[in-house]
């Protein structure tokens, strides 16, 4: 393809290609500081190309392809080529990626323990990861859970974090204006701008931590804590998983044993600093 | 190279291949849907760390994917059983059940079965009621046109296990030119241990090679020629290739099959009865091309030789009056109807926030 970009994260390297020089200019930018793959050996390539050859020039339209398709993708136009290609690399990971099984969920990190957040979409777990991630805990990736079924380790995936709508304004008041990527308005999912962790995940991001809590975080509703029961945590955690129906007996026992191992909990939260108390609090207790 | 002649290569053989584009190569090994049999034939080589992990991944992924394809056969086994009628595995799922060399990475897709014609009705409304629904429309224009001239009913899908089966009477559209013997494909079938039946070695290939060149625009053709390979290096025997001979004229596809063994020999260097496979022609190049017809980033090459492939495989199925009447009505429409199958056949993941 014309244009190409290798990146490293984590233990996972993708190829990126595109028809268009702009939205693989924006990922280098945003992804300043971010290892090369080994050799250049990649897991997993993205092709951003035209849906059709002329909308490479008329009405770009930017067509998420790779390794692995969803054939009723939609395309994106080429102002959204940085969101195209961050989608594409989503797209390979929950399609294609069987090393690792793979929740939908925020993970931070401190003092070697690591804590899951996950939930529905719009739960507020991006947002508070990343302001974790801000506030001494090390943010090991805000959209992926990878879990080594070998060894029961959570590995780091801090790929930019993907801010949407009023979260945008709420990390920008907290983080330097270089690590954002442009504004994305008016996207499939409304506004979004891209974050790149800081500089203490992407030192560590070969470093994986063992799993200590789970946590289903609820935005809006009153503080409230509930212990959540290992037969509920299983079920929400195979929602939460994109390939644990595909890894087969391997991911049911690697499942197991990660609630076998970790206290769950469904916290409401009125606002962010309540649910960042929250956190630290059940920190030091698992730390006593 | 920087194509799928690398993957060809890599498959014929793995020893000979020196440092090379892994990225290329194991892109368009899952573009055609041949990284699983790619990983095991890469197994006993050393390769760079990363690949060696991507390759271990793959068979996994292959052996979860035969549980899977087994696993469904034996639902459709049970659903049918109480009919009584023979139900004959093909394709992928036939070469995991009887253990076929084929087998070893096979992906597997849909559940193609094949049952007696008279029988269909029986056997259609056996799986709707343990649990397949219709995919299409059960009133609209494909389900006639399936139902009047193809070789399978309209595709099944499961409700809860969202898979496939395609359930074949015979194993070319009715409108095809050539008119295989469905009643000796049946007759020659082998019972399996299971009670599921396989067809008999020679019509095994006589139908990979009746799907990959009388019917269909040889979209995967490179996985269908690895699985023509397989199965002639594991059947082949003299008396083999005078049966697949004989087969292969009693089911009017002797041309087809003979390009067959000679497109298998060209790519992947396949033994074969040189006499009925025949000379190397200047079509076959035509047919080699669209073979490898793809890039190292994955891609699709060769776009017009593509399509007029694609136009061949509507010229084979239909006589040109019926071609028009069923590109008019297609065209009508606003979405097309292979990107929407194509869709639904693929399990919809958990939405991912961007």
């Amino acid at each position: 393809m014309r244009h190409q970009l290798f990146l490293q994260i984590g233990p996972v390297s993708f190829r990126i290609g595109s028809a268009w020089g702009e939205p693989l200019d924006r990922l280098a930018r945003l992804y300043a500081g971010y290892p090369e793959p080994e050799a250049g050996l990649c897991d997993f390539t993205v092709r951003l190309e035209p849906e059709q050859p002329w909308r490479r020039w008329f009405r770009p339209s930017v067509a998420i392809r790779g390794d692995y398709i969803l054939p009723d993708a939609a395309p994106l136009s080429l102002a959204h080529g940085l969101l195209a290609a961050e989608m594409g690399m989503n797209l390979q990971m929950a399609l294609g990626q069987k090393r690792y099984l793979l929740l939908h969920a925020a993970t931070v990190e401190k003092d070697g323990r690591a804590v899951i957040l996950t939930g529905e979409s719009g739960a507020g777990k991006s947002t508070l990861a990343a302001l974790l991630g801000e506030r001494g805990w090390r943010l090991m990736g805000d959209e992926f859970a990878l879990l080594d079924m070998a060894s029961g380790m959570l590995l780091p995936f801090p790929r930019a974090v993907s801010l949407k709508n009023g979260a945008i304004r709420v990390m920008e008041a907290e983080v330097e204006a270089s690590r954002f990527g442009p504004l994305l308005a008016g996207t499939p999912k409304g506004d979004i701008r891209h974050m790149r962790p800081n500089r203490n995940a992407l030192a560590r991001m070969g470093e994986g931590a063992r799993p200590a809590l789970i946590l289903f975080p609820r935005f809006g509703e009153a503080g409230a804590v509930r212990a959540v029961g290992r037969a509920e945590v299983f079920m929400r955690l195979t929602q939460a998983s994109t390939n644990y129906v595909a890894l087969g007996s391997r991911g049911f026992d690697s499942l197991n044993r990660l609630i076998a191992a970790c206290p769950a909990l469904a916290i409401d939260y009125p606002d962010t600093a309540t649910a960042i108390g929250l956190v630290e609090d059940f920190r030091q207790e698992l730390a006593a | 190279m920087r194509n799928a002649r690398l993957l060809v290569r890599a498959l014929r053989d793995p020893a000979s291949l020196g440092d090379c584009d892994w990225n290329g190569l194991i892109s368009v090994a899952r573009a055609e849907q041949l990284i699983g049999s790619l990983a095991f034939r890469m197994a006993e080589r050393s390769v760079p760390a990363r690949v060696a992990a991507i390759f271990e991944a793959a068979r996994h992924d292959a052996a979860q994917a035969r549980n899977q394809a087994l696993w469904e056969a034996e639902m459709a086994r049970r659903a049918l059983a109480p009919l009584g009628v023979p139900v004959i595995l093909m394709k992928g799922t036939a070469f995991h059940a009887a253990n076929l060399d084929a087998s070893v990475g096979r992906s597997v897709g849909d559940l193609d079965i094949m049952v007696p014609h008279a029988s269909l009705d029986d056997v259609e409304a056996a799986l709707l009621q343990a649990g397949w629904e219709h995919v299409k429309d059960a009133e609209g224009y494909d389900d006639g046109y399936y139902r009047r001239w193809m070789h399978e009913l309209p595709p099944l899908i499961h409700r809860s296990r969202d898979r496939m089966i395609d359930v074949h009477h015979t194993i070319l559209p009715l409108t095809a030119r050539p008119r295989p013997d469905a009643q000796a494909l049946i007759d020659a079938s082998l019972r399996l241990d299971s009670g599921l039946h396989i067809l008999s070695p020679a019509d095994i290939l006589v139908h990979a090679a009746a799907h990959l060149f009388a019917d269909g625009d040889l979209a995967g053709g490179l996985r269908n020629l690895w699985d023509i390979d397989r199965l002639l290096r594991e059947f082949d025997s003299p008396d083999f290739r005078r049966s697949l001979e004989e087969r292969a004229r009693l089911h009017q596809l002797g041309p087809h099959v003979a390009r067959a063994l000679r497109l298998a020999h060209r790519l992947y260097g396949t033994p074969v009865d040189r006499v009925f496979a025949g000379r190397f022609s200047l079509a076959d190049r035509l047919f080699e091309a669209r073979l490898l017809a793809r890039n190292g980033w994955g891609q699709d090459r060769r776009k017009p030789l593509r399509f007029a492939f694609y136009l061949r495989s509507h010229w084979l199925r239909m006589p040109p009056l019926m071609l028009a009447r069923h590109l008019w009505v297609k065209w009508r429409r606003p979405a097309p109807l292979s990107a929407k199958g194509a869709a639904e056949r693929k399990p919809a993941p958990p939405a991912i926030a961007t």
